[in-house]
């Protein structure tokens, strides 16, 4: 069960710091510690980036999951419309980059998270969907 | 613009990041810091990242790039004051900041900069312009 998600564009610089200010929100009102707190900020942050600068821009959801058997968490989407990825694989390696990071964005995200999926098609766009659990 | 305060101390710079990061705010910083290298001949650089609650790629990046313009201009960097929950973090993204100094807080990182800055003008005969301004 998840609650209404909250949705925030994501087009410019600034917008990807109010994506980790509302992560962190909602977060710490699930009573994440700050170690997980500061996990699932950082993988917010890199696949916030990810959608401005090579999805050229989308938006983030953001949901708070209940499960019955009492597992509480954040489930995080970042869409965009943009180029895709052409070979995920690859894009998935540590240090593979299109762009001027160190391209260790995608996979550190999926590396602070307890579920990662992705969804990319080539001239339809991408989307990253990361949950970590308390 | 957005832009971080840069303070002179004696040969050393000092940064202390007190607001939520952008990635504009740290190419900023990025490009000010070197320009304030050569501007006052500072030997060392001290950045205090105490108030920072996340740190991912794209800063880790900034911290590493700015370590290196600063060798390459003849002073040394510090990065002082990481927060614990910042460091599991990094570490766990494969993010280990190879090539930049650390210290626990600001008095620790003056003291490693003040050592190293006095070995090197002590060992070091060809930079005697150096050994004359202390």
């Amino acid at each position: 069960m998840s609650t209404e998600p909250e949705i925030l564009p994501l087009r410019t610089g600034e917008d990807v710091v109010k994506v980790r200010q509302a992560v962190r929100s909602h977060a710490m009102s699930l009573g994440f510690s700050l170690v997980e707190q500061t996990k699932i900020v950082t993988a917010a942050s890199e696949l916030a980036r990810n959608t401005l600068t090579h999805g050229r821009g989308g938006e983030a959801r953001i949901e708070r999951l209940f499960e019955e058997s009492r597992r509480i968490g954040l489930r995080l989407t970042f869409e965009d419309h943009g180029p895709g990825i052409q070979d995920l694989e690859l894009a998935l390696k540590d240090g593979y980059t299109t762009g001027a990071g160190l391209g260790l964005g995608l996979n550190g995200a999926r590396k602070l998270s307890h579920e990662f999926d992705i969804w990319s098609q080539v001239g339809v766009g991408t989307r990253v969907t990361i949950a970590r659990w308390k | 613009m957005d832009r971080l305060p840069i303070l002179k101390m004696g040969d050393c710079l000092l940064v202390t990041v007190q607001v939520e990061m952008h990635d504009q705010l740290a190419l900023t910083l990025q490009d000010d810091l070197t320009k304030r290298i050569v501007d006052t001949r500072a030997r060392g650089v001290l950045i205090d990242i105490s108030a920072l609650e996340v740190v991912d790629s794209f800063i880790g990046r900034m911290l590493g790039n700015i370590a290196a313009m600063s060798r390459i201009l003849d002073a040394q960097t510090v990065v002082v004051g990481m927060q614990p929950a910042v460091a599991i973090t990094l570490v766990e993204l494969g993010l280990s900041l190879p090539g930049i100094r650390t210290a626990l807080n600001v008095d620790a990182g003056i003291a490693l900069l003040r050592s190293s800055l006095d070995r090197e003008a002590n060992s070091s005969p060809t930079s005697q312009s150096h050994v004359d301004r202390t």
